[in-house]
């Protein structure tokens, strides 16, 4: 597919990334020739310079041919114009634009036709929504929902002391009494596909497929508290930190929300008077304290500093507050913080980047094509979700009788209201969702990709 | 530095190499001339053996491919494929001189058409067949065939632009199509469009096909190496004019051939290069035209015509074809003659020279400064068809310029220490290192390359390669920092 970026930046970069690398065309519209020259340098792609709203710009970078276009540039506004415009020259062309301003959130649902745009996407409510979800469920580092939400891919670390350290795989379903199947973990940067002889280690990270109804009985029987989250300290008062406090408030959880800035401070308190918002710099660890750090129940550190919230969350850990939430946004490889503890680390970029490569690929709408994929271990596997009709291969047969290719693994089978972890006797027909995770060594298009 | 995926894709193109003297091979069995069989048999078989010790050792080749292994692996290998393209030649003892057998490979490859041979009519076909076969291989880059046929970089991260921007002419290389192998394809569907229709109008004129051949390929690579004696001197003068309208056409932008293929045709009429480039063409065949019809060097007008249309267009393209002995011309066309050998063709052509789209940008560059001078505070940006050109791009031009003077003058100082003629020395500098083949006085077209010393040969094989690659990739090789570790 021809797919044209506007805008360079860090959503922009991983966009060209992770398309280049599904091998469609992509053209990026940026004014910074050196962002240009960096990304052109670095993945197969071509570049445009110009005001990406421009249609001179566009023409040169080949809207009339083109399927689709993400306008993610800084400016909301020029995002809206790009895709008004483009969509003028190419009524053929579906647009993705970014809009991050809470107030014309509603307006871009309801104008959707007047400017002309096939979607929305919003990384920092995205984010906001996937922290309040880590919040309801303590202990799983992130969660990835299949299924219309039947079934996810959970994510645990395994600390020192965890019941699960060194039992082999085998024996892990007697220990935590239910069926949930371990299908990837990452230990030393490394996604590895385990088998039941695996044994686990401290510090691995495990990717747990369970129907969501069992995932309260999992956390039980690992130990880990299931409390109600009750009071939750936010640090930064960005677009993030607005819309998490925001949709806390509304479910009663008491919030902290410290800020640097006055008039942000101002603003926030003015949007959201329920919420104790703080005029403090977080760096401070006294101030932290003073504000009630150790009987928090959760810390979630949002600051437009990778560092600083990094430095915040591992000052949290040490005050034992029971669930910690980092916010990252500039490192794409997040192997190098893994060994630091800092909980659940969310990265924007990434979510957002999945949401729109999951449009592009329904986009391509092939029979058998995914309909919806996560990446998962940093990454290193992916997880895809497939709709099996009659025209699949291997409807009806049992597992064990499959040959798959290597390092793939089918994870669950759907149908209706009904979600199974499978074994070899397990099969799947018509009609149901199968779930499946790889490796991510090879883009699974298709469903028939799976089979060796 | 990544030295394996270095290995690797010097491997990859080295087999290319060996694929393409199938053909070679093919006619020095038809021919039963069963020495130049054994040199190319040979040399097939030292590439297979030698590409799978690279491959072997290159098979755990790690991501990481960055400007400085783009320019080390372009550099590396074009003195591989040189190499190797020199065995046949060597091997089968139609040259028997290790370093006449390389300067001809070289100036094959680097499409200069400088030769060594006296006598060309009396090499096997066959090894005729390879020398302009070489022109077409080096013309538009072996490694952008390889781009095009081989599915390098798709997988890992896009490494591949490195590649194209170290071997593709000009001082801002760009894709056409968002992917580089799609890219890499285009160009080179251009370019074997364009010499087949080279080869059907040449053979229309009623030239032998395998000449066809040899010459489209030559024209095609802007080279320049002939199978005649006398260049194209004996053909007819409609194979002559053919000649002259298709090196043109190999001088051009290929990216302007892509604009006309999307129906563009205004966008190519209006870029500045394309202008100039034919500008140039038409003013310096009227002035020599001029200067030759007073001086009564040729009979008729349409002869004189002829001939210095066929010549401009042979020098300014680098191709180095001749129709008369230019050095009996006098000075006056001689001059313009050496000012279109400095220029040379256009960007991301096949030609050679210092290219019609860094004169503009040095004029340009040149303008802005004297304008600077006369009022300090006032702020220019210098545009080209109607974009603004970044001052990188701009230093980029104004250091190569820097590195060629210093690498003219430094290989003329060089050659020098024979004893030869200044012309003689200059000229023969100036046409390796622009790739165009014939200078002027004992390297005129009339004459060759065999009477210089083994130390002149091996100096003005290093500029050829310098000039085809435009000097950086050569340059390098010699750095100590690149082969640094850290």
């Amino acid at each position: 597919m021809k797919i044209l970026i506007a805008g360079g930046g860090k959503l922009g970069e991983t966009l060209a990334r992770q398309l280049s690398l599904e091998k469609h065309e992509i053209t990026l519209v940026d004014t910074d020739s050196a962002i240009l020259e960096l990304c052109v340098n670095r993945f197969d792609v071509m570049a445009v310079q110009g005001n990406c709203a421009a249609m001179e710009v566009l023409q040169e970078a080949g809207v009339k041919s083109a399927n689709l276009l993400i306008a993610v540039t800084g400016s909301d506004e020029a995002n809206l114009l790009c895709c008004t415009t483009a969509h003028w020259m190419n009524p053929d062309l579906h647009t993705i634009a970014r809009i991050r301003n809470p107030e014309y959130n509603e307006q871009a649902y309801l104008m959707k036709d007047a400017f002309a745009i096939s979607m929305t996407v919003n990384p920092d409510q995205q984010a906001a929504t996937e922290i309040e979800r880590l919040l309801k469920y303590p202990g799983f580092l992130k969660r990835d929902t299949f299924a219309k939400g039947r079934m996810e891919i959970v994510e645990l670390r395994l600390d020192a002391g965890s019941k699960l350290c060194n039992v082999p795989l085998n024996n892990l379903n007697s220990i935590i009494k239910c069926k949930v199947l371990v299908c990837t973990v990452l230990r030393d940067g490394n996604a590895i596909t385990p088998t039941g002889h695996f044994v686990l280690q401290e510090g691995d990270r495990l990717f747990v497929t369970a129907p969501t109804d069992t995932l309260s009985v999992l956390l039980k029987n690992l130990g880990a508290i299931t409390h109600r989250v009750s009071r939750v300290m936010i640090v930064g008062g960005g677009k993030i930190g607005y819309y998490l406090a925001d949709a806390l408030q509304k479910s009663h959880v008491d919030v902290q929300l410290i800020e640097r800035n006055e008039e942000k401070c101002e603003a926030l308190a003015n949007l959201l008077p329920d919420i104790n918002v703080i005029h403090g710099d977080a760096s401070e660890q006294a101030l932290l304290e003073s504000e009630g750090l150790h009987s928090s129940s959760a810390l979630v550190a949002l600051t437009g500093l990778d560092e600083l919230n990094m430095v915040i969350a591992l000052y949290g850990k040490r005050a034992n507050v029971p669930q910690v939430i980092t916010k990252v946004s500039r490192i794409e490889d997040t192997s190098v913080i893994d060994n630091l503890s800092l909980g659940s680390v969310i990265n924007p970029g990434n979510l957002c980047c999945n949401t729109i490569v999951r449009y592009v690929r329904a986009m391509q709408n092939q029979v058998g094509a995914a309909i919806t994929v996560h990446s998962i271990a940093d990454g290193k596997a992916e997880a895809s979700e497939f709709l099996i009709d009659e025209t699949m291969p291997h409807c009806g047969e049992p597992l064990k009788s499959l040959k798959l290719r290597e390092n793939v693994l089918i994870v669950g089978i759907n149908r209706g209201n009904h979600t199974e972890i499978p074994n070899g006797d397990s099969v799947f027909y018509a009609g149901d969702s199968v779930i499946v995770v790889s490796d991510g060594k090879n883009v699974i298009g298709h469903f028939s990709d799976i089979f060796a | 530095m990544n030295y394996r995926m270095i290995g690797r894709i010097n491997a990859l193109i080295l087999l290319i190499e060996g694929f393409f003297m199938i053909p070679a091979l093919i006619f020095s069995l038809v021919d039963r001339d069963f020495a130049v069989t054994k040199g190319f048999l040979i040399t097939m078989g030292a590439i297979v053996v030698f590409a799978g010790i690279l491959l072997l050792l290159s098979r755990k080749a790690k991501r990481g491919f960055y400007a400085r292994e783009g320019l080390v692996c372009v550099g590396i290998g074009w003195i591989l494929i040189s190499l190797f393209g020199s065995c046949p030649y060597w091997i089968s003892g139609q040259i028997p001189n290790f370093a006449n057998a390389l300067f001809e490979s070289v100036s094959g490859l680097t499409t200069t058409g400088a030769s060594i041979v006296p006598a060309v009519e009396n090499l096997a076909r066959a090894i005729n067949y390879w020398r302009c076969f070489t022109h077409w291989l080096g013309g538009m880059g072996v490694l952008v065939f390889l781009l095009a046929v081989a599915p390098i970089g798709e997988q890992s991260e896009g490494f591949t632009m490195h590649l194209l921007r170290a071997e593709s002419p000009g001082p801002s290389v760009g894709k056409l199509v968002p992917r580089m192998r799609r890219t890499a394809a285009i160009l080179y569907i251009i370019y074997i469009l364009l010499t087949l229709l080279d080869f059907l109008f040449l053979v229309c004129g009623e030239m032998p096909a395998f000449d066809a051949l040899c010459t489209s390929f030559a024209t095609a690579g802007t080279g320049g190496f002939g199978i005649k004696n006398d260049s194209i001197a004996g053909y007819s003068p409609y194979i002559q004019n053919v000649c002259t309208v298709f090196m043109l056409l190999f001088g051009v932008n290929f990216s302007c051939y892509y604009l006309i293929l999307l129906r563009q045709v205004k966008n190519v009429l209006k870029d500045e290069e394309f202008r100039l480039y034919w500008g140039v063409v038409i003013a310096s065949t009227a002035l020599i035209t001029f200067n030759l019809f007073r001086a009564a060097t040729y009979t008729t007008f349409g002869e004189t015509l002829r001939h210095s249309a066929f010549q401009v267009s042979s020098i300014i393209t680098t191709t180095g074809f001749a129709t008369t002995n230019f050095d009996l011309w006098p000075t006056f066309s001689k001059a313009i003659l050496l000012f279109l050998m400095t220029i040379g063709a256009c960007a991301g052509s096949t030609g050679g020279g210092f290219k019609f789209a860094r004169v503009l940008l040095i004029f340009k560059a040149l303008g802005r400064n004297i304008r600077q001078l006369l009022h300090p505070n006032s702020v220019k940006v210098i545009h080209v068809n109607g974009r603004q050109v970044d001052e990188k791009t701009i230093s980029n031009t104004n250091a190569f310029l820097v590195a060629y003077v210093v690498i003219l003058i430094s290989s003329f100082l060089l050659l020098c220490i024979d004893h030869i003629s200044v012309l003689t020395g200059f000229t023969a500098v100036l046409a390796c290192l622009n790739n165009v083949g014939p200078g002027l006085d004992a390297v005129g077209p009339a004459c060759n390359y065999a009477g210089l010393s083994i130390f002149s040969k091996i100096v003005l094989i290093i500029d050829m390669l310098a000039g085809r690659l435009e000097i950086f990739p050569i340059l390098i090789l010699f750095s100590r920092r690149t082969w640094k570790k850290y």
